[in-house]
């Protein structure tokens, strides 16, 4: 049976368990006085059948299946003269590829030596043989295992306790596979990174001042060695996220402000959508309104009121990525603060007002310390979702490396120097490549570390008031 | 009135126990009323009975209607609270005495879809005049709550709130000054005068919702509305608040509303029961715990219902 067929037939197999084991139960129970006196529900009895009939005989297909290939492999590779491995040099890869083709008819197959067509004719009947074998033994696996517990079935088997700890563990799978996925984020950059360091100094990657990653082809090229100081970058990265956040941080406050204190329902209805409209934009789209509206409108404004007697003023500009991120996270910020703002207690309010303040007093005096931690905690989010973000800044704020605190110039970011190093065709073992594992690795740890501060001050607050 | 008052109050419990049994005896022979649910009868009630009227009048309240949405909460209340006078709200839940309660300094100004009509004044000036400003007038007319609502700030800073966004003093030395008495009077200085940097919401329960009184009298309102101040404490701490509320009354008008009747006939000088959103029954509290005239009260004081 080809495989799909068989989790099919698993699959149908798992329905007919269920069935006959809910209805072995509900017989049973006809014994004992009714279903009441059973341990726990038919539902779970059928439910426990149908497991023990799915999960083992699906575990043996996937182990087999995983192992199938490579056992059948070296099976042929050792039953094969010694000449057919001399003719293809020891490179058996080679060789096994050559006898695959040859089994299933590919051009060429007819000029093959014999030994190689006996070997395609033996691969053909171990596959087949292995085929079969794995049928039979997940369908003797799935009837034996459902009519072991489906003869087990009795009052007091504990069925409902046994599914429900099925459940759980799948429900534990699913929610560590965010985490695992994680942690291999982490090893993965983390062994680039070590490569990359064992070529570069941590120390310059760290405090060196001048990033220029191209390498030389050729040892007699100008400026081999490529350097890697990554400060540029860095000061890149928090200049547009300072600008981004000056943007964001009192206006999504405010706005926050407005909609939980001052705004009619009326009103409400109208912005919160809009709002969240805004944080569905792709960044992409924002990246090209930065690129193709706001840095020449801002390179234009510099030009005539004369900055650029004093600074360098580019096309791409650190200030327009900034200004344009800032407008993107202002929902981010705005909806968190909400969140929080609304979170402080009516009563708190409600004695503020008693007591004869303003609205205006019982916002600034009351409301805002009460939900400042909160506030806090969505700011740094916001502060890790600027330093993260990649579309904008790559259309935007431009390529050089420039060292400079200039908004009006053209920076580069952290996320930016990644996708430029890791666009196009690359091999894998130079420092260029690898310095995009290193950037991602700060990255990672900056964000990471944000958003553990965020969540955990998000989180105090909140039990403040629960 | 008010020495008459204080002199008759706080009949015995053993007395109060004896006068109820003998009312619910008379009530239950009485076949007429016992034919209709307290429901029906509420809903029957055009007047208030007992003296709902004062002479010396802080607040006056007239055909007092309160409406959320289209729901009317209450209905045609007609009311007086007499200067330095401790009036008590009572009745079942949800009959509309808190709703009340918060007319009186305008606090249902906060609830989008909450209606008052009728007339309140204070001192004979309108509260509800679209001219008027609700600032000055909450701090005429300061409100304490049921669940104690201390600010996240120092013990220090609750009590100076008030007078800072007044600018009722202008040094710092005044200001402590202000500080200290608001605590004296809340019976609360000598537990927390080492440790006024210290937040509010460290306090127990009981010391915070005497921080919230003295927050309140920081401001030197005229009028102290109460709502529930005890539910939430224990029966120490609510010893506590009933003294603080007889030594209040020597310089303040005080509205309180109530679930327990023992606190309304320790604390209160007239008491006033409500019963689906009308005001049924309005007497000295004496009177409305040992005879009460009407039989909505009489059920409802010797626990029938409610």
């Amino acid at each position: 049976m080809e495989s799909s067929v068989l989790v099919i037939a698993i699959f149908v197999l798992g329905i007919i368990a269920f069935v006959v084991g809910r209805s072995r139960s509900v017989a049973i129970s006809q014994n004992v006085g009714g279903i009441r006196f059973l341990n726990s529900l038919p539902f779970y009895y059928g439910a426990l059948t149908a497991l023990w009939c799915a999960i083992p005989s699906f575990l043996v297909f996937a182990v087999w299946s995983l192992f199938d290939d490579t056992i059948i492999r070296s099976t042929i590779i050792a039953t094969l003269p010694a000449e057919a491995a001399d003719s293809v040099g020891g490179n058996l890869n080679l060789l096994f590829n050559q006898i695959y083709n040859v089994s299933v008819g590919a051009a060429g197959s007819d000029s093959a030596p014999d030994y190689m067509v006996a070997a395609a004719q033996h691969l053909h009947s171990l596959q087949a043989i292995s085929r079969w074998a794995l049928t039979g033994l997940v369908l003797a696996c799935a009837l034996s295992t459902s009519i072991v517990v489906w003869s087990k079935i009795n009052p007091q088997l504990k069925a409902r306790y046994q599914v429900e700890r099925v459940f759980r563990s799948f429900l534990f799978l699913c929610s560590s596979l965010a985490i695992l996925t994680t942690i291999g984020i982490v090893v993965s950059v983390l062994f680039e990174s070590i490569r990359f360091f064992s070529m570069v100094s941590p120390v310059d990657f760290l405090f060196g001042l001048e990033w220029s990653p191209q390498m030389a082809i050729r040892a007699d090229q100008e400026g081999s060695s490529g350097s890697f100081g990554a400060i540029p970058l860095f000061t890149g990265t928090l200049l547009i996220a300072l600008i981004a956040l000056i943007i964001a941080v009192p206006c999504g406050l405010m706005t926050a402000i407005f909609l939980s204190e001052y705004a009619s329902s009326r009103i409400r209805d109208i912005i919160k959508p809009m709002l969240e409209v805004l944080a569905g934009i792709p960044t992409v789209v924002y990246g090209f309104f930065a690129a193709l509206t706001v840095a020449p409108f801002i390179r234009d404004m510099g030009l005539n009121i004369g900055l650029d007697q004093w600074l360098p003023i580019s096309s791409e500009s650190a200030l327009a990525a900034g200004l344009v991120m800032g407008v993107m996270i202002i929902p981010f910020v705005s909806s968190l603060s909400d969140d929080v703002i609304n979170a402080v207690p009516q009563s708190l309010r409600d004695g503020a007002l008693g007591l004869g303040s303003t609205r205006s007093e019982v916002i600034k005096q009351v409301v805002i310390p009460a939900a400042l931690p909160g506030i806090v905690g969505g700011v740094l989010l916001a502060a890790s979702r600027a330093i993260g973000e990649t579309m904008i800044v790559v259309m935007a704020a431009g390529l050089a490396a420039n060292l400079t605190l200039n908004p009006l110039d053209s920076v580069t970011t952290v996320t930016v120097q990644i996708v430029t190093l890791l666009v196009g065709d690359q091999e894998f073992d130079s420092p260029k490549t690898l310095a995009a594992f290193a950037l991602g690795l700060m990255l990672f740890l900056v964000t990471l570390s944000l958003n553990y501060f965020a969540l955990h001050i998000v989180k105090k607050y909140r039990e403040q008031y629960d | 009135m008010q020495d008459t008052v204080i002199e008759s109050k706080a009949p015995t419990a053993k007395a109060v126990q004896a006068e109820r049994t003998k009312k619910t005896t008379k009530t239950e022979s009485n076949a007429m009323n016992a034919k209709r649910s307290p429901t029906e009868i509420a809903e029957s009630i055009t007047e208030t009975v007992g003296k709902p009227l004062a002479q010396n009048a802080k607040l006056a309240m007239r055909d007092v209607n309160v409406y959320y949405d289209q729901k009317q909460a209450v209905f045609d209340v007609n009311l007086d609270i007499a200067e330095n006078q401790v009036v008590a709200l009572i009745g079942p839940s949800g009959c509309g005495k808190s709703t009340f309660l918060r007319c009186l300094n305008r606090m249902n100004d906060t609830i989008d879809i909450c209606r008052v009509a009728g007339s309140i004044q204070l001192d004979g000036m309108d509260i509800y005049d679209s001219k008027l400003d609700v600032v000055p007038l909450r701090a005429r007319v300061g409100m304490v709550f049921q669940k104690p609502n201390p600010f996240p700030k120092s013990i220090y800073d609750n009590v100076a709130y008030g007078p800072r966004i007044h600018g009722l003093v202008n040094r710092r030395a005044d200001l402590d000054e202000v500080v200290e008495s608001s605590l004296r009077k809340a019976g609360l200085w000598e537990e927390v005068k080492d440790r006024l940097e210290s937040p509010g919401t460290g306090l127990s329960g009981g010391q915070q919702q005497r921080l919230c009184i003295a927050r309140t009298i920081a401001v030197s309102p005229e009028v102290i509305l109460m709502d529930e101040p005890c539910s939430a404490l224990d029966p120490i701490a609510t010893a506590k608040i009933e003294e603080l509320i007889a030594e209040l009354s020597q310089n303040f008008t005080i509205a309180i509303v109530t679930h327990s009747m023992q606190q309304a006939a320790r604390v209160s000088h007239r008491t006033a029961y409500f019963h689906l959103g009308r005001l049924v029954e309005v007497n000295e509290t004496e009177k409305v715990f040992t005879n009460p005239d009407h039989e909505l009260t009489e059920a409802y004081i010797t626990g029938r219902f409610g």
